[in-house]
């Protein structure tokens, strides 16, 4: 009786251990927004910060990129997603890209990036191949195309980020609305294939793929690591500037930080607000295009175009990784040379010391947080099976709750929070950090196949007598492994890319490889750079290859060990 | 070396709140221990150093130093890499404003300047301490004044020197036939050379410390900088010539003066790509260094401004709220000692010039300097040029603030 009471509190401690720190740090965070901060001589309610924020130089540059960014990322990969598929339905295209999108998200973000400004950078890899011979070229030439005053190469590295994540998203989503049976009845009814697909599967499918997207679209409009990266710097975008405030050591800036992070926090609402007005005037446009049954072409041009931005993405992402990892072992690589004009494993060598350390922070953190995310999605889902509930809409909003609302937005206030409970830099505050984002990401993955277990497995054991846990222990979970160990390595990967979370919640104490990998990022030695961002690329990758080879060892054993018995 | 950054109205802030009883001064006072007997306590402890981590040379030359203190004096030097300085300085006022009066975060604090300036003026430092420390007296305080003086403020034994800093440039000779001698020249050959220079964006220190040094040569005159900032009157007449020149030179600037370098590797980088000629450094050992390291071309060389450039000490302070503050006495005291010293100025390591003075040391110490070999590319210090000290903190702060609000919207 007594563990399945315990089974029972579980959702609603789960609830409370994601939500709790965002509550309390939002709190924390608009209090000071208006003047109130006792700590700080701030006890009375203001719009002084607001006045301040509003007079700061350079506001209105920083909310421009911000903005521009946020929408042309998300616009760009929500299309380029919908007209790939649609254009490349049931190709083998689709399967070769599927394979590849996973690995892609395992990447971090702040690994991308590097990748991305090294290749595209006046001086970088795709001038140096065609220079000078081709451009005469000498010198690089003086054109910004990383750090671009319009934000252009932030939104590049921004859409190979999500095309991945959406493509997938999309994928899983597809299998939920029989799209099979729309396509094949639009199809007899003569439409031509991307019609066909943007007629009768997508309506469906946008109601499936709309959360992601909103957080698609609130991830852009608030990124940090990657704007460090890839976006100017005088001024930055608003979530890099409000970083800035909060950690200027004049403090009665922070009040001006949390302001800052309030108005974050309602361009992000004000956004998906914005995005919600255009599903409703796409929505009224999209009835009449499909009511007024044009039949459309046989899509060629539109596949030829979505697979090759695609297959584009896809290589810049793996010739930017390719580029990191040439650093990481290059003595020597000048402008204009296309290779190295001298390699050694030196730079690997210098940095062994601290590089175990810092990869072992960061793989002691991301499994920590990724096993206590899947000890608490197990039990919530089986919580639901035996209780025979199922998931509503608005617990799903409550998932995606870290996902929507900017890090920045919360998490100096729970900082403040950590301080004041005394785990301020310690690894509960580290792993706890993590967690937040990890357990949305490990139960997403999970919740679908858990839920699509055939339930006879589960009633025939009871029917024989096993009890619940049994059951569970026995019977689900072997047949689970797969996705638990996908769901594992999802919440690993979501954990190594974590950086302002590792900067606040570890006060500077723990260094990761993306702390370190952002922080080289400003300048620093492209080679020590590479040896960080390549290494941080790779552990995901690696847990990503572990949980596909894992399972047949695992089963194996079993078997062996259920016919010893 | 330190990124440094302190806004306008912090002291006056933090003078608020003390003066509303949110927090008293720091406790303690001067070091009265025997140095035997702080060696002795520092025994076992773990020192967290908060240090500006973004050279990988110089965090390697500190786990060294961490190497030598495990085997030396069984104390654990953790190094807490920091994006910027003033992230340390606002954590212990953080600290102290929480009511946490020991057992503090940081130990020890790569520092200078106004974060200096601020951590004194708010008693959030330990000590007065460096007479305790034996090696301290090796330093060179005849010739190098700055050790004592911080940016025209007093140390006041509240920090160890530890390294020397003069602004000089770095040009590839490859590419650059007469360099400037002066900052009006520095105009006169951008112009000649559109997008061929760049300086990184305050409140970068090396981006600061051009602006300091534009100020200091155009200022009609250079000696009132040396005391706080009187009135905006003063400070707007003061500063008319800076930016005047500013307004001109950025449009002959690398990507047209609308983006600028974040940092002085990222300006070095710059240089290696071949995308600008010159570029600043505040280290008279960095071309050599940086060549020792395969940063840059062998063919690059180092120069100064006839006239002298902005010169000054980088040290390191203990908080007043420090849980180790012995073993950070015992860092300290290592990091001027002259084999440290030695290590640190050798090129091939970091190359950044020794506190410490020559006639003080014994021969055998002295010898570890003659050594050294001086790097291909480092003018020898009887042609580094006068050094110009540095202007009053309160200069700075006005002038940083004054370039976001003009160039960086």
């Amino acid at each position: 009786m007594h563990r399945r009471g315990l089974l029972r509190f579980l959702p609603g401690l789960t609830l409370a251990l994601f939500l709790a720190p965002v509550i309390a740090g939002l709190i924390g965070t608009w209090l000071p927004a208006f003047g109130y901060f006792p700590s700080l001589g701030g006890d009375t309610f203001s719009l002084a910060p607001w006045t301040t924020l509003f007079a700061q130089p350079g506001l209105a540059e920083s909310l421009r990129l911000t903005l521009i960014s946020g929408f042309l990322a998300t616009v760009s990969a929500f299309l380029l997603t919908v007209i790939f598929l649609a254009a490349c339905h049931g190709g083998r295209l689709i399967l070769a890209v599927r394979g590849l999108m996973a690995p892609l998200i395992a990447v971090p973000h702040a690994a991308v990036a590097l990748g991305l400004a090294f290749l595209i950078a006046p001086s970088g890899w795709l001038v140096r191949l065609v220079s000078p011979w081709a451009t005469g070229w000498d010198l690089p030439p003086d054109v910004a195309t990383v750090q671009d005053a319009n934000g252009l190469a932030l939104t590049l590295g921004l859409i190979i980020k999500e095309v991945p994540f959406l493509l997938l998203m999309t994928l899983a989503a597809l299998e939920q609305v029989r799209a099979e049976e729309r396509l094949a009845v639009a199809r007899s009814l003569g439409y031509g294939p991307v019609t066909a697909w943007l007629k009768a599967v997508l309506p469906a499918v946008y109601r499936q793929i709309r959360l992601p997207l909103y957080a698609v679209l609130a991830y852009a409009l608030s990124v940090v690591d990657m704007a460090l990266i890839l976006a100017p710097l005088t001024p930055p975008p608003l979530a890099v500037q409000v970083l800035r405030w909060f950690n200027d050591p004049d403090l009665s800036m922070r009040f001006v930080a949390a302001a800052g992070a309030c108005l974050q926090l309602l361009i992000v609402i004000a956004g998906i607000g914005l995005w919600r007005l255009g599903e409703v005037a796409a929505e009224g446009l999209g009835r009449a295009w499909i009511a007024g049954g044009r039949r459309g072409g046989d899509g060629r041009l539109p596949r030829l175009v979505a697979a090759g931005l695609v297959q584009g993405l896809v290589a810049l992402a793996a010739a930017g990784l390719l580029g990191l990892a040439l650093w990481s072992v290059t003595r020597r690589w000048r402008y204009p040379d296309a290779w190295p004009s001298s390699l050694s494993l030196d730079t690997w060598a210098h940095q062994a010391p601290s590089l175990l350390a810092i990869t072992g922070t960061t793989l002691v953190t991301g499994l920590a947080a990724a096993a206590i995310a899947l000890l608490l999605a197990l039990g919530c889902l089986e919580n639901e099976q035996r209780r025979g509930l199922t998931l509503s809409n608005r617990v799903l909003w409550l998932l995606y709750v870290p996902l929507l609302v900017p890090q920045v937005a919360f998490l100096f206030g729970a900082q403040v929070l950590a301080i004041q409970t005394g785990i301020d830099a310690t690894w509960i505050a580290l792993v706890w950090s993590h967690l937040l984002f990890v357990l949305p990401y490990v139960f997403l993955t999970l919740g679908d196949p858990y839920r699509a277990l055939d339930e006879r497995y589960a009633r025939t054991a009871l029917c024989l007598g096993a009890r619940p846990n049994r059951v569970f222990w026995q019977v689900k979970l072997p047949m689970l492994l797969r996705p638990v160990l996908f769901a594992l390595a999802v919440g690993f990967a979501v954990s190594v890319t974590q950086y302002l979370p590792t900067l606040f919640a570890g006060g500077g104490r723990f260094a990761t490889l993306t702390t370190e990998a952002v922080g080289l990022s400003a300048g620093g030695d492209r080679r020590v750079m590479g040896v960080y961002a390549f290494l941080q690329a790779l552990l995901p990758l690696l847990a990503f290859a572990a949980a596909l080879a894992l399972p047949k060892p695992l089963a194996l054993r079993r078997k062996l060990r259920i016919q010893a018995a | 070396m330190i990124r440094r950054r302190l806004p306008l109205f912090s002291m006056l802030l933090a003078a608020l709140v003390t003066a509303l009883g949110l927090s008293g001064p720091a406790e303690g006072g001067t070091e009265t221990r025997t140095w035997p007997e702080i060696v002795e306590a520092a025994k076992g402890q773990t020192v967290y150093w908060n240090a500006w981590g973004g050279d990988a040379r110089i965090n390697a030359y500190i786990a060294w130093v961490g190497d030598k203190m495990r085997e030396e004096y069984s104390i654990t030097l953790k190094q807490v890499k920091l994006a910027d300085t003033a992230d340390a300085v606002s954590r212990v006022l953080a600290e102290r404003t929480a009511g946490k009066k020991e057992g503090g975060s940081i130990d020890l604090i790569w520092i200078n300047g106004e974060n200096f300036a601020a951590m004194k003026a708010q008693n959030l430092l330990y000590g007065p301490f460096t007479q305790a420390l034996p090696n301290f007296r090796l330093v060179d305080f005849d010739d190098k004044p700055s050790t004592l003086v911080d940016f025209t403020v007093p140390t006041d034994g509240l920090e160890a020197p530890w390294g020397m800093a003069k602004l000089n440039f770095i040009y590839d000779t490859a590419r650059v036939e007469a360099m400037p001698h002066s900052i009006p020249e520095l105009l006169t050959w951008a112009k000649a050379h559109p997008g061929r220079f760049t300086y990184p964006a305050p409140p970068d220190f090396l981006g600061s410390t051009f602006l300091k040094q534009v100020l200091i040569e155009l200022a009609p005159d250079p000696a009132f900088l040396q005391k706080p900032v009187e009135s905006d009157a003063q400070v707007e007449q003061a500063t008319r010539p800076l930016w005047e020149y500013l307004d001109a030179l950025h449009p002959q600037l690398w990507r047209g003066g609308e983006i600028f370098p974040a940092n002085g590797q990222a300006q070095r980088q710059l240089l290696d790509d071949g995308a600008v000629d010159i570029m600043l450094s505040f280290n008279p050992g960095e071309a050599s260094s940086a060549i020792a390291n395969n940063l840059l071309p062998d063919t690059v060389r180092s120069f100064v401004f006839d006239k002298g450039t902005i010169g000054n000490t980088h040290f390191v302070a203990i908080p007043f709220n420090a849980n180790a503050a012995e073993g950070a006495m015992v860092v300290a005291n290592f990091l001027m000692s002259p084999a440290a010293q030695a290590v640190k100025q050798n090129p091939e390591a970091w190359g950044d010039p020794t506190v410490l003075s020559m006639a003080k040391l014994s021969d055998g110490e002295r010898h570890l300097f003659d050594m050294l070999p001086l790097g291909i590319a480092t003018l020898p210090p009887e042609a580094l040029g006068p050094t110009l000290l540095e202007p009053h903190p309160s200069w700075m702060t006005r002038i940083e603030a004054d370039w976001q609000r003009r160039y960086a919207r």
